[in-house]
């Protein structure tokens, strides 16, 4: 479904990203790990049109949309949250899922139609799913991290996504909020049938609910294969789980 | 939640409008004057603080397109010889479309550079109106604008000012509560967050920019037709500045917040420039106070006092 080939980017001379591959298939959970720095997150920047590549090309569902702007990258059917909280803090938490189901369904020229009468049961589908009905009408700026880590998803969400791409979902978050999150992930996965490609620091997780991973390190895909494959790879060790010899189990 | 809060504050505004139009029946001439500059201005503070509060736009020269509106009107009766109404409509379109022209060229700049080149380029036609006597009356303006008689005497100007007013405003009002006002909002809060949901931004914000001259250009013919003259200071940026002003001192984020700053800083200027030549110096302080103590402008304040009151008991 998406195929990324040896994509580049670098910052004042810094390679962040230095021809990392990778692909996911449709339906899969894929996981990129990888230590601090390793250019994850500006991996994701440049599948979704946030930063544009060097070098490299981005296929999805067969078409380039290597350096396409995000919004045209998002009406193919990405969509994303981010590793650092990137909501509308003025917007209330219904408001912030309201526009991007509005946007989705291209109404965001209409500009007649009260929004308050639009996408009503849509939104606060997503927002019960996520868990965040409660909520509904404070402003975001007044929530928790967990809850806007979750806000970030849920607004991700009211794209109706085909493939989702979360970065680091739920760094900062409590144990149960973290145990929430996972369990969402999952039923993202099964019931609504949305392939996710996601990193993640903590490695129980990623070995939990990934399909496959692809490794990174210095901005360079180190392995790319089953959870099996990459806990027995020596250069992963070395690299990253420190170097210790025996299989990680 | 939206709705029910419109229909709380609905039979207020109908006070409002009702007092409003009573004016002329108590007040003199000159109050009826000043009420409709208030409102011409408001609307015009208004239309700024749609791309600047609800937009998140730099819009640091707004006058211009005030002023555009008002000449396209004033130009349009008195050298086209077609019928004057047309020039209600020529003058903001004109603005609308100067805005959308200025838009283009200073959209790829972020915030405050756009800001930057959006004077530079307001300037640029300010000095244009000025230079261009044989067409504009350069720095003498136009003056005695020949109207039709039904908005000519002192009460018709103040009527058709205060409808046009309450319409345009009830027109912006429903564009901000619009899905176009809620990707306009995004935008404000986190642009690179709208892009990834899917929203064109810099292309929600040109139809933003357009609207917002058209609406400035609205609020230039009423001017027009309350006073019945135009000239270059109409776009000077010192009432791009005072524009500003209003807005931070009303509350960007309340609706009428543009309107109640409007009220006090015409009031303001009617009053002191008349004690003393000082006027820039006093917006300079209040534009000071304004954002030492009240960051969220007068209704910010009282809305956060209301809410405060009811949360005590
Ligand atoms: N906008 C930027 N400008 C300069 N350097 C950047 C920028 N974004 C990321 N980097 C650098 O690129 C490297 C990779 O960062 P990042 O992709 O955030 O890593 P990760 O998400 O794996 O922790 C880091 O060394 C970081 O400092
Ligand atoms: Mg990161």
């Amino acid at each position: 479904m998406l195929e990324v080939t040896s994509l580049s980017k670098s910052f004042d001379g810094f390679k962040a990203v230095n021809n990392a591959s990778l692909s996911v298939k449709e339906g899969e959970v894929v996981a990129v790990i990888g230590p601090n720095g390793a250019g994850k997150t500006t991996l994701f920047n440049l599948i979704t049109g946030v930063l544009k590549p060097e070098s490299g090309k981005v296929v999805f569902k067969g078409e380039d949309i290597t350096g396409l702007p995000p919004y045209q990258v998002c009406r193919r059917g990405i969509s994303r949250s981010f590793q650092v909280v990137n909501v509308f803090p003025k917007l209330s938490v219904f408001e912030n899922v309201q526009v991007s189901v509005l946007s989705r369904q291209k109404r965001t020229w209409n500009l007649f139609t009260p929004s308050a009468k639009l996408a009503i049961a849509e939104t606060d589908r997503i927002l019960g799913d996520v868990g965040l009905m409660e909520i509904r009408d404070g402003t975001s700026a007044a929530l928790s991290h967990g809850e806007r880590k979750v806000l970030e998803i849920a607004i991700a969400l009211g794209g109706n996504p085909e493939f989702l791409i979360l970065d680091e979902p739920t760094a900062g978050m409590s144990p149960e909020e973290t145990t929430r999150c996972i369990d969402l992930i999952k039923q993202l996965k099964e019931k609504l049938g949305i392939t996710i490609l996601f990193c993640e620091h903590d490695m129980e997780i990623v070995f939990s609910i990934s399909d496959r991973i692809m490794v990174m390190v210095r901005g360079s895909t180190i392995i790319e294969g089953t959870c099996d494959d990459v806990r027995c790879c020596q250069e992963v060790q070395d690299a990253y789980l420190g170097g210790s010899d025996a299989c990680l189990t | 939640m939206n709705s029910s809060v419109f229909r709380r504050k609905l039979p207020w505004v109908i006070a409002a409008l009702v007092v409003l139009l009573c004016f002329p029946l108590f007040l003199d001439r000159f109050y009826v004057y000043l009420t409709a500059i208030i409102l011409l201005t408001g609307l015009c503070a208004t239309s700024l603080n749609f791309v600047l509060g609800y937009g998140g736009v730099f819009q640091f020269h707004h006058a211009v397109f005030y002023g555009v509106g008002a000449y396209g009107t004033a130009l349009m009766i008195t050298k086209s010889g077609l019928s004057p109404w047309l020039g209600f409509i020529v003058g903001p379109v004109a603005a609308a479309i100067v805005g959308l022209v200025i838009g283009v060229i200073c959209i790829r700049l972020s915030k405050l550079y756009f800001g930057m080149l959006q004077i530079s380029l307001g300037s640029l036609v300010w000095a244009i109106v000025y230079r261009w006597y044989s067409f504009t009356g350069g720095d003498d303006g136009i003056h005695g604008v020949p109207l039709p008689d039904i908005i000519s005497s002192s009460n018709g100007s103040y009527y058709f000012t205060l409808i046009v007013t309450a319409v345009s405003m009830f027109i912006l009002y429903r564009m901000i509560k619009s899905p176009f006002g809620s990707a306009l909002q995004g935008i404000r809060d986190n642009p690179v967050r709208s892009e990834m949901i899917g929203v064109n931004a810099k292309l929600q914000q040109l139809l933003a920019l357009s609207i917002a001259g058209f609406f400035g250009g609205v609020a230039g013919s009423l001017f027009v037709v309350v006073d019945n003259t135009v000239f270059p200071d109409m776009m000077f940026w010192t009432l791009s500045l005072e524009l500003i002003i209003m807005c931070l001192l009303g509350g960007w984020l309340s609706y009428l917040g543009p309107m109640v700053g409007a009220a006090v800083i015409v009031l303001l200027r009617t009053y002191v420039s008349g004690i003393t030549g000082y006027w820039a110096l006093v917006l300079g302080v209040i534009m000071m106070a304004v954002i030492f103590f009240l960051p969220n402008g007068v209704l910010g304040y009282l809305d956060r006092f209301v809410k405060k009151k009811v949360r005590n008991k």
